[in-house]
């Protein structure tokens, strides 16, 4: 059985794995944009340059001091974590009693600030990063490198997680009564201002892990975060906004639609998924998950 | 002060407040003293929602004096004012529908001993026991006040302000919500209470303050109630 549909398994089998890979990513990066719009009505542009801020400081660990992929994961999480949590205390926490597009303006902004800053220390060319795990599997139709598989568990033990971790723990239920009543849980005795600040932090680290966890595989540069960002917006409209669960089945799901259409109309892959976003928009506005008004 | 039965729980003198560019509260002055049931009166959009949230810290701009336990919480932000033993049960409920009964219930951290434990709480409350892994809004009118009210006896806080806590619900019940709240008095709670159902509210509560246009009107023991009833009736608009 070489061919499947007229197509090359291995060709098949291929572009499965590839999205399921760019899934890993759609998916973890929705994921912190849906906890973030979830609990402080805030549309974070910036999430792209976040993701690349992450990949940018393990290659400048790396280059710099020589600190290897495995601590960067941990480290560059945390850093740009603390930028976050910078960005909300001084900036977005005094925009939460405006409109809501105050925010996202200031997040556009600060998206096109950090990556002209980028750009102008590091210039605009990539920058490769060495693969952490050489070799893979020979599945005789085709062969998987190890980093692959890395990424695609990584992403859904670290997605699953933080689903499990809002939806069924004590301070998982904090987040999801101060989205629906944030006063009400502050007469609780409950310190609302500074869950949103931890929360923001949160979601803008899991970008930066993103970030670490892509130097691998695509090149660390000024723009891989507002390549992968317009995707992912519309990744987050298909799943319906601020639906956890959903924006992580929806990144894995468009993810792989995207492999496949490489395989079946090459010409179709890389706007797939916003004629899809479309489509959702006229049907189902709310989005897949997504609460219907 | 010692303690004993007049220990001053709180105290509000000249208050005002503003709701965006509208002044809410003009002139508010009363106390509520340890152990006993204060009842606010007064028609629709009087001033009585506006003077409890000003009290847990949800009114913006307050002027005046807000005293705790004779602390000033002017100022300060509702979380820092449920650390000093107040709790709030609003007017809407507030059950969140995203929880299950029980984590609706579990949901205010216990900040202080002395709290009721969950299982006395479902003994006082069987059908929150029965309906505890329902969605917290699948519950009636009713359960639903009975989690809104049981779910600050947990906490440790004694004093408890309860808005309308009987609106739209069905006699039986309201008798209930009677029982529990003079339960909570025999166990050392102290209640400040918005009621709209004077009937209800002269059976239960020891003194009243009549609230019109943001200000204290009037003032009166339960006793004084019958040889005033035409008076008051006439404040209330009955």
């Amino acid at each position: 059985m070489d061919t499947l549909f007229g197509v090359p398994v291995a060709a098949l089998i291929g572009q499965v794995l590839i999205g399921l890979i760019n899934g890993s990513f759609y998916s973890l990066m929705s994921l912190g944009l849906a906890i973030i719009f979830g609990l402080l009505h805030v549309v974070n542009f910036a999430h792209g340059v976040q993701y690349m801020l992450g990949a940018l400081v393990a290659w400048v660990l790396l280059d710099t001091w020589g600190i290897n992929y495995w601590w960067a994961l941990l480290i560059a999480p945390v850093v740009v974590g603390l930028s976050g949590l910078a960005i909300e205390r001084f900036f977005l926490r005094h925009l939460y009693h405006l409109d809501h597009v105050y925010a996202l303006l200031l997040t556009v902004g600060m998206g096109i600030l950090i990556e002209g800053l980028v750009k102008f220390k590091f210039g605009i060319g990539g920058q490769p990063y060495p693969n952490p795990m050489s070799g893979g599997v020979d599945l005789s139709v085709t062969f998987v490198p190890w980093y692959r598989l890395w990424v695609i568990g990584v992403a859904l033990v670290v997605s699953l997680g933080t689903w499990y971790f809002i939806d069924r723990t004590k301070l998982g239920a904090y987040l999801r009564a101060a989205n629906e009543n944030p006063n009400l849980v502050r007469t609780f005795g409950v310190n609302v201002p500074r869950m949103l600040m931890l929360t923001y932090a949160f979601a803008v680290a899991l970008a930066g892990f993103s970030g670490v966890m892509a130097a691998p595989i695509y090149q660390v540069s000024p723009y891989m975060g507002s390549n992968l960002i317009i995707v992912v917006f519309a990744v987050v409209v298909i799943g319906g906004m601020g639906s956890i669960l959903g924006s992580i089945l929806t990144g894995f799901g468009l993810g792989v639609i995207e492999g496949l259409t490489k395989v079946f109309y090459p010409e179709g892959a890389s706007v797939v998924i916003f004629v899809v976003m479309i489509l959702m928009l006229a049907v189902r506005p709310s989005g897949l998950f997504g609460r219907q008004p | 002060m010692t303690e004993s039965a007049s220990t001053m729980v709180l105290q509000l003198q000249h208050l005002s407040g503003h709701y965006g560019e509208t002044q809410a509260l003009h002139d508010i002055s009363l106390e509520v003293r340890e152990g006993e049931i204060v009842c606010l009166l007064g028609r629709n959009g009087a001033g009585k929602t506006t003077t409890l949230r000003a009290i847990v810290g949800l009114l913006a701009r307050c002027q005046g004096k807000i005293e705790i336990h004779g602390q000033s919480t002017i100022g300060l932000p509702p979380e820092a004012i449920a650390h000093l033993g107040v709790a709030y049960c609003p007017e809407e409920r507030g059950i969140f529908a995203s929880l299950s009964t029980e984590e609706n219930l579990l949901l205010p951290p216990v900040l202080k001993p002395g709290g009721m434990t969950v299982e006395e709480i479902y003994e006082l409350f069987p059908n929150l026991l029965a309906r505890r892994s329902s969605q917290g809004t699948k519950l009636s009118g009713g359960e639903q006040q009975m989690l809104a009210i049981a779910r600050i006896l947990r906490t440790g806080a004694k004093l408890l302000l309860l808005d309308e806590c009987t609106e739209g619900l069905a006699p039986v019940i309201v008798e209930k919500i009677g029982q529990v709240i003079r339960l909570l008095r025999e166990r050392g709670f102290t209640v400040l209470m918005v009621e709209q159902n004077f009937r209800f509210a002269s059976r239960l509560a020891d003194r009243f303050y009549v609230i019109e246009e943001g200000t204290v009107v009037d003032s009166f023991r339960q006793d004084e109630i019958t040889p005033n009833l035409e008076r008051i009736e006439r404040l209330l608009g009955l």
